[in-house]
């Protein structure tokens, strides 16, 4: 019988195998951040040990940290004190940090595939539940609580349980004006956001096929929000065109031979999936959730649920998101008014995703009053989006252009929604609380957040009246 | 690690499904870098109000819950991200063990490692217990790890799952880094014949 791409590179790293125990699992690559990582650290120290592989592990900061004058001292002492823990341990035990003035700097699942060190095939473990972003270049990528990032800094690896296996199929082309985070949130809104506890996904399909690899990023970033730990997409000739001259990427003959080695990374055609789920994108639209979790979204043409026909176990659910949201049953979603717009994060803030979103700005103003923020994903992304005056096209038109981090996708740092505040957001979470003590969170995609920045209430993008001259007001 | 062989304690009925870990722990409190005392943050945004005084309405201020060991509530607990601040407040609050219709995977393990023990019971199972609590609020259970049961003093039983590897690791408190050093040699000569095409350093 053949094996899953998940099978292939699980049974590549299996360092020792014991009856009725975890296997032990070999990490290539260890992303560490200063939010779950410090009381690893400390572990470390106290049982007397080092990092076993420094130059495996790479330390960014992201979570906590300002997005503006960073030259100053941070407002938030205890955020400070964070940053300067991961500075000292860092050093301590020789690891390679991108500090907060390096031009590498960035949110911990944009720089690992922009500098080329996510690579097909490999393990990939960092203290974060969106890890599984790098399974768009055919690697087994997941999150991992403190305990186990003190695990892996000991000894690089990892006890782990097979997860069982899910080919989700899409099936058809996904629609022009529909972007991958659509289909993404259409899966999850068709499923339910714990659909797929305890699998790893593998995404394919032809419409999968023909996304970027940045938009298979932000397919496979929110494969959390399905309830799995880990989502991949074989490796093409996209991910080899992507990886290409990229900075830790091999050149010559090595490069040659990591491709033949990557080639092999796809599950047999008689490999047997758990589960397998068809999923047609032909008629994705794009979505807006309405309520706590990202499996409560409709098109933007649709409308929020009328409880009529709901049981009671549900009715009870969408009551209580509903109540939090803010919003009446049965509104529909174009009428919805927002007041604050974030365009950012792991899961959109990708050069891509600028464009996108520029693209729509283009030559218009913001609504008044409305407060907007672009937080690109990297220092690199920001930089290239300079070079292409997309800063320029965000700025005129009333947004704030912000350096790299997580910003305002969980409101760590200064960057938080206010209660009651309304978010048009391009990030992957929209909990209670998320973006800040008692603000709404409706997660759309970089062109409809940019839109109804725009208008004010979300608006159907593919009805977009594109401007392409200066200067012109909205 | 801490272990956990048998618990006695009366229940928290939380009744609500996909309490997601922003809401058991909010972010403003991952900050610190210290491993204990984060159970003073826990629920936070439903236990306190705005102006910082208790929220009487939310049921873990309310007695008899205040003192509960046992949290019990429904689908799908512990979704969202991976920080093990969430088990770190649930067992410095003074939670051992939780009940539930179903857990999210990085949560369910995390827990393990923090001495607390996540039981998965079908639905009509916690919607039995939600039942005893509401009609007998100083409802207690014991929990017995190494048989997989759980009893009340009315003769109740009941058997749960849980695999031999997490029941075995939370029932000595195993120090899994030191058992996986104890491979050391396997990790070296796996490391020799392991190729990868990218070095950092
Ligand atoms: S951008 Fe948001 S989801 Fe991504 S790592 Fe940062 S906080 Fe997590």
């Amino acid at each position: 019988m053949g094996k899953t791409l998940y099978e292939k590179i699980w049974d590549r790293h299996v360092v020792a195998q014991q009856p009725e125990q975890p296997d032990i699992l070999y990490i290539d690559l260890h992303l560490v951040h200063e939010v779950t990582s410090p009381q690893a650290f400390d572990g470390l120290r106290q049982a007397g040990r080092n990092v076993r592989r420094p130059d495996r592990t790479l330390a960014t900061m992201d979570h906590s940290i300002p997005t503006l004058n960073r030259d100053q001292p941070f407002e938030d002492e205890i955020a400070q004190k964070q940053v300067e823990a991961l500075r000292k341990n860092c050093d301590d035990f020789g690891i390679k940090l991108f500090d907060l003035f390096h031009k590498q700097q960035g949110i911990v699942h944009i720089i690992a595939p922009e500098l080329g060190l996510t690579q097909p095939g490999q393990t990939i473990v960092c203290g974060d539940s969106h890890t599984a972003t790098h399974g768009a270049f055919g690697t087994l990528a997941f999150g991992i609580g403190t305990s186990e990032v003190e695990h892996v800094l000991a000894t690089q690896t990892l006890k782990q349980s097979k997860s069982k296996t899910m080919a989700i199929e899409f099936q058809g082309e996904l629609p022009t004006g529909a972007s991958a985070k659509d289909l993404i949130l259409a899966l999850i809104g068709r499923y339910g956001h714990d659909f797929a506890t305890g699998y790893t996904i593998e995404y394919r399909g032809e419409a999968i096929r023909k996304l970027s690899m940045e938009e298979r990023m932000t397919v496979c970033n929110m494969s959390i929000e399905i309830g799995a730990r880990a989502g991949m997409i074989a490796p093409d000739e996209t991910t080899f065109a992507y990886l290409s001259g990229k900075s830790y990427v091999p050149e010559g003959k090595r490069w040659e031979q990591a491709q033949a080695e990557w080639n092999e990374l796809f599950s047999d055609e008689d490999a047997v999936f758990d589960k397998v789920v068809e999923f047609d994108c032909g008629k994705v639209e794009p979505q807006v959730t309405w309520g706590t979790n990202p499996g409560m979204v409709v098109s933007v043409n649709g409308q929020v649920p009328a409880l009529e026909d709901l049981s009671l176990e549900q009715r009870k659910i969408v009551e209580s998101a509903l109540a939090y949201m803010g919003l009446e049953p049965g509104v529909r979603i174009k009428d919805i008014e927002i007041d604050t717009v974030f365009i950012g994060s792991c899961t959109n803030g990708r050069i891509e995703d600028l464009r996108e979103a520029a693209a729509v700005v283009n030559g218009y103003r913001i609504k008044q009053g409305i407060r907007a923020l672009v937080v690109p994903g990297s220092q690199a992304v920001k930089a290239q989006a300079e070079t292409e005056n997309l800063d320029r096209i965000f700025k005129d038109a009333g947004f704030e252009w912000r350096d790299a981090g997580c910003s305002m996708c969980l409101g760590m740092n200064p960057d938080i929604a206010k209660p009651g505040d309304r978010v048009a957001s391009t990030s992957n979470r929209n909990f209670e609380g998320r973006q800040g003590r008692q603000s709404r969170s409706h997660l759309v995609s970089p062109a409809m957040a940019a839109a109804a920045a725009i208008t004010g209430h979300f608006t159907d993008v593919r009805d977009w009246p594109l401007r392409t001259g200066e200067g012109v007001t909205g | 690690m801490k272990a956990l062989k048998t618990h006695t304690g009366t229940l928290m009925p939380l009744d609500r499904a996909n309490i997601d870990t922003d809401a058991i722990i909010p972010k403003q409190f991952l900050k610190r870098i210290e491993k204990r005392g984060y159970g003073q943050f826990l629920f936070f945004d439903w236990r306190f109000n705005e102006d910082g005084t208790e929220n009487e309405e939310f049921i873990l201020n309310r007695e008899p819950y205040r003192n509960a060991t046992v949290l019990l509530t429904r689908d799908n607990f512990g979704c969202g991200s991976s920080r093990e601040h969430a088990p770190w407040a649930i067992e410095d609050y003074g939670f051992r063990v939780i009940l539930a219709s179903s857990f999210a995977d990085i949560f369910y393990n995390n827990c393990f490692k923090n001495g607390i023990l996540p039981i998965q019971l079908p639905k009509e199972q916690i919607e039995e217990l939600f039942s005893k609590v509401a009609a007998q609020p100083e409802y207690a259970l014991t929990v017995d790890l190494e048989s997989q049961e759980i009893r009340d003093s009315n003769g109740m039983t009941k058997h749960f799952e849980v695999d031999d590897y997490r029941k075995h690791m939370l029932l000595e408190g195993m120090d899994e880094i030191s058992a996986t050093i104890r491979h050391e040699e396997k990790i070296d000569t796996f490391e020799q014949q392991h190729r990868l095409y990218y070095s950092l350093q």
